[in-house]
Formats: structure tokens, C-alpha cells, sequence
């Protein structure tokens, strides 16, 4: 963008703010990261910047895997993230698909209502939604985080509509010519195009249901439905474990989303500029 | 279906592909909205289904307990915590964007933070903030800096302020990629017929960037705005709300669950959400009138 170059002392200057932002960033990570692999006795007695005297000392790591009951956590997890994913990805086309294409009378209706609902506050409805789960029966089962983030959210709605306007509409009126039905022009026409935008849904879900703690805290207090969230919650809790531990457990739960990450950068950095800026 | 007309298909689609969507928000978006108001004039315990009608008791004891409000007092932490993690995600957006070498490394690096999961990040920070062995202190000492060692969690003055920062160092990276992706959007020759014309660094800041971005930042404002009055995650997990922490949610979750008061916390919902609402509104006639 800025094709001049700077003075050399405001260039420094650049460096100086980023070295420091860069430092406030790692130094809790690293702090952590050192800690996973140290002793108790270590931990208490060195000093917590102090590199473990042992990078293969995953005793921690164990100990938290099998008593903090992440393994029950990232399963629990993984059921929860491909159902509502998938049921994200299937409605949110549909609807695209629905209202994109379409003109009816209710079409004006249904997107105001959709409008809406955006800006509703998910937090501040809970108390009831909490009472419409109980009617449902849902409580206490993972039906009820699936059906929340998969109903109550309306982000995949946001993404889809825009990205199928992009799609010409040529390609559906020459399918039509050829006798195809309206519902493979969804199946094979608009669903395949919307590719690029199921790639940026699925990362931003991903992340937002990996992270979400409120939602099984609330709906899930059950022990055999742990997930991520709640397991790391419940083990530092109540059981007042030891901090090496802990910092392993960090760092096991860490991993999953960093990998993610590191491999899918530019959709990541795509995803948040267009689901942001809705 | 081939053998159908268009027109039936047109209808089985409509009906079909709307009629799943558009039940889950009513129920679950609509539905509580609309119960909430309801269950907030009532004296509704949460269990059961007995229920009596109040009228505005519990909006009366929201506005006379000043207890209520204190509690917003703890959401402005993370409210001026957010404005500062604008300002530092605005200003990294713009050096980022620039001619620098190593910024997509850089992007990468501060961006991190965001995608660590967030009950994970807490408990990593109450580590950091732990008296003893806390890293924090640990690096204060290494330094020659121990008078600076704080009880970071204990101390009643600090420990919102330590909160509000796990928030700014979660999201700070965030900020600054939506703001890349605004700033990106600003076509290149326009900056270079401002350099033609002899203008400075600043000036080409403050006319072209700032009007270009005006509209992300103010979303990125009422986002602030509103996160920090719907703060919950970070004080819950950390403190349960104990040491003068608990936000305005943690209240009406505890008044809710705790104290099985549906209705008192319903009643609080509702006065959060017209709140939030407001803001909303304010911000959309604002950016309409500016975007004329």
C-alpha cells in the first residue's frame, strides 16, 4: 500500500513496537510451555522462566490426559463439531439457496427475520433459552449444544446469502433448459459453488465451538459429557491440581486449533475479514 | 421429480429447504426473546412451571439495588481494555499493511493468541498471574523489578484490570486482521497520487485511511462496546466472580441459577439487551447519516 519508504528511525521505531507486541504475546505461551514438562518438585523450585531440565518428561501429560478425562473431552467435542458443522453447512446452503434464487411473498419476511436475529444477543436470552431446552427434553444430552449452534446462530445464513449472489444465474437457467430439476441445480450447481464459502463457515465454527464454554457449562452438566471446555474446567476446579500439570493440560488443548491454524492461514485470515465485516 | 413443473418444484423447494430453518430461529432465537420478556414480569423460580404474575417488581428491584449496576462498573474495564486493543490492532493493521519485511510472519505471530481456546488461555493466565509461581512475578525478579511484583488475582484494585487484559490479549490480533482486510481494500493509486502531490505519512493517514476504514471501526467500536457489556467467559472461569469481579452476565446467570430467580434475572436480561439494542441502533443511524 505505502510505496515510500519511512525514515530509518521510524522503521526502528516499527520493529521496536512489534519485538514488544511480539514478547507480550509469546511470553505467557512460553511460560506454560516450560512448565508442561517440569516436576513438581521443579516447578515449585526453580524459577518459572527456567527451561525444564528434561524436553522429555511427559509425565504431566499423561497424568492430565487420563485424570482430567480430555480424551472423553476431545471426543465428546468431535461428535458435537461435526454434527452441528454439518447441520450448519446443509440448512445454510438450503436457505442460500432458498431465498437467493427465489422471489416469494414471505422472502422479504424471512430476511428481516434472519436481520433480526443477528443482532439478538445470545447471551442475554439464555435464561429462556435454557427453559426451551428443558421443554425439548434436550437437556443434559449433546442434542442441545448441537441444536443450539446450529438454530440459534445465523452467521452460516450471513455468509451463504452474500456468496450466492456471486454465483451467475445463467448456469441455473441453462441447467433448466437441459431438464434438470430444481432440486439437482441445488445439489450439483449451487452446493459445489459454494465451496469457498463452506470452507470459511466450517474454520469460523470450528473455532467458535471448540471455544465455547457457555454452552455445555450451561446445557451439559453431565460427567460422561465432558467436552474440551468444561473437562479442563472441572480438572482445575474443585481438584486444586498442581500447576505443572496444568500447564500440560494447557498445552495439549492448545495444539488442535494452532495446527489448524498453521495450516489453513490465508482461509483463517479470509474467514474473520468476511464473517467480521458482515 | 423431473416429471413435476417448475412451478410445483419451485413450491416442494421453498417449503422444503425454509420450513427446518426457519422453526430452529423461531424457537430458538425468537421464542427465548419473547419468553424472556415475559418470564421477567413474573416471580418465576426457574423450576417447575408455577408462576405468578408481578408486573414490574423485578425491573423495580433492579433499578433500587445499586448492587446491579456496580456490576457494570466491572464491564467498563473491559470496555476501555477494548478501546486500547483497537487502537494497538489499528496501529499494527497499518505497519503490517505497509512495506515492512517479515509482516506476514508477524500477522501470523499476533494473530495466535485468538486461536488458542479461550478456557485453556484463562487458566494459562492464572498461572501467570499466580503470586508465587507465577511467571509474571518470576520475570519481575529476573529483572531487578521485585518491588513491582503484585498480587495480580488478590489485590481488589488490580485484579479487573488483569482480567480485561487476558481479553486484549486474546483478541488484539483479530482487530488487526479485519483492519488489514479493510486497509487492503484501498486501492494503491490513491496513495501514490498523494505522494505525487507531496503528502506526508500522517496526512496520507488521516485522509485516505481513516475515511476508507470509518466504517469497519465503528463496527469494530460497538463490537467492543457490546462484548464488554456481554463480558462473561473470563471472569467466570478465572474467579467464579469472587473478589469484586463479577460482571453484569455473571449476575444475572448466578440470580438465575444460584438463587433460582428466573424472573429478577430475566427482568436483568431484558434491561441488558435493550441496552445492547440501543447501542445498535446508534450506531447503524450514525454510520447511515455519515454514509450519505
Amino acid at each position: 500500500m505505502d510505496q515510500e519508504k519511512s525514515s530509518p528511525l521510524f522503521t526502528a521505531f516499527k520493529y521496536l513496537t512489534i519485538v514488544l507486541a511480539l514478547f507480550v504475546v509469546f511470553f505467557p505461551i512460553y511460560s506454560v510451555f516450560v512448565g508442561a514438562f517440569k516436576t513438581q518438585m521443579e516447578y515449585y523450585q526453580s524459577s518459572s522462566l527456567a527451561l525444564p531440565h528434561d524436553f522429555f518428561n511427559f509425565d504431566n501429560f499423561k497424568k492430565v490426559y487420563d485424570v482430567g478425562d480430555l480424551g472423553l473431552g476431545f471426543k465428546n467435542t468431535l461428535i458435537i463439531l461435526v454434527a452441528a458443522v454439518a447441520g450448519n453447512v446443509v440448512l445454510g446452503t438450503m436457505v442460500a439457496y432458498a431465498l437467493g434464487r427465489f422471489d416469494f411473498k414471505l422472502k422479504k419476511p424471512i430476511m428481516g427475520m434472519y436481520l433480526v436475529a443477528q443482532v439478538i444477543p445470545m447471551v442475554t436470552t439464555q435464561v429462556a433459552t435454557f427453559s426451551v431446552i428443558q421443554k425439548l427434553g434436550l437437556y443434559n444430552t449433546m442434542g442441545a449444544p448441537i441444536i443450539l449452534y446450529i438454530g440459534a446462530d445465523v452467521l452460516q445464513i450471513v455468509i451463504y446469502l452474500q456468496f450466492v449472489n456471486s454465483i451467475p444465474k445463467d448456469l441455473d437457467e441453462s441447467a433448466m433448459m437441459e431438464g434438470a430439476s430444481l432440486f439437482k441445480i441445488y445439489r450439483s450447481i449451487i452446493f459445489p459453488l459454494l465451496a469457498p464459502a463452506t470452507a470459511t463457515l466450517i474454520i469460523l465454527k470450528t473455532i467458535s465451538i471448540y471455544n465455547d464454554f457457555y454452552t455445555p457449562y450451561l446445557y451439559m452438566p453431565s460427567q460422561k459429557l465432558k467436552v474440551v471446555s468444561t473437562a479442563i474446567y472441572s480438572f482445575v476446579g474443585p481438584n486444586a491440581a498442581q500447576l505443572n500439570v496444568i500447564s500440560a493440560g494447557i498445552l495439549i488443548i492448545f495444539i488442535p486449533t494452532v495446527v489448524l491454524f498453521l495450516f489453513l492461514q490465508r482461509y483463517i485470515f479470509a474467514g474473520v475479514t468476511n464473517g467480521a465485516v458482515k | 421429480m423431473n416429471r413435476l413443473t417448475y412451478k410445483t418444484q419451485r413450491l416442494l423447494i421453498l417449503f422444503g429447504f425454509l420450513t427446518i430453518p426457519v422453526l430452529l430461529s423461531l424457537t430458538f432465537s425468537y421464542y427465548p426473546a419473547v419468553s424472556l420478556i415475559y418470564y421477567s414480569f413474573t416471580d418465576w423460580t426457574g423450576t417447575g412451571w408455577d408462576m405468578n404474575w408481578v408486573g414490574l417488581d423485578n425491573y423495580k428491584q433492579i433499578f433500587s439495588e445499586p448492587e446491579v449496576f456496580n456490576a457494570l462498573k466491572n464491564n467498563a474495564y473491559y470496555f476501555v481494555g477494548g478501546l486500547i486493543q483497537v487502537a494497538f490492532s489499528l496501529w499494527f493493521a497499518v505497519i503490517l499493511t505497509g512495506r515492512l519485511k517479515g509482516k506476514y510472519g508477524f500477522r501470523v505471530a499476533l494473530f495466535l493468541p485468538y486461536v488458542l481456546h479461550s478456557v485453556a488461555t484463562v487458566i494459562m493466565f492464572k498461572n501467570v498471574y499466580h503470586l508465587d509461581y507465577g511467571a509474571l512475578n518470576g520475570l519481575l525478579r529476573a529483572v531487578g523489578l521485585d518491588s513491582w511484583q503484585q498480587s495480580w488475582l488478590g489485590n481488589p484494585h488490580l485484579v479487573n484490570v488483569s482480567l480485561a487484559f487476558i481479553s486484549m490479549w486474546k483478541y488484539m490480533g483479530l482487530n488487526m486482521v479485519i483492519f488489514i482486510g479493510a486497509l487492503q481494500s484501498i486501492p494503491g493509486d490513491i496513495y501514490e497520487a498523494a505522494s505525487i502531490d507531496g503528502a506526508s505519512g500522517w496526512q496520507k493517514f488521516r485522509f485516505i485511511t481513516a475515511p476508507s476504514i470509518k466504517s469497519v471501526l465503528s463496527l469494530m467500536l460497538l463490537l467492543t462496546l457490546t462484548g464488554a457489556l456481554e463480558a462473561f467467559d473470563i471472569p467466570y472461569v478465572m474467579m467464579l466472580g469472587a473478589n469484586g469481579t463479577q460482571t453484569f452476565v455473571i449476575q444475572t446467570v448466578d440470580t438465575a441459577f444460584k438463587y433460582q430467580s428466573f424472573g429478577l434475572a430475566s427482568a436483568m436480561a431484558v434491561v441488558l439487551l435493550i441496552i445492547v439494542l440501543i447501542f445498535i441502533v446508534i450506531q447503524r443511524k450514525v454510520l447511515f447519516r455519515e454514509g450519505k
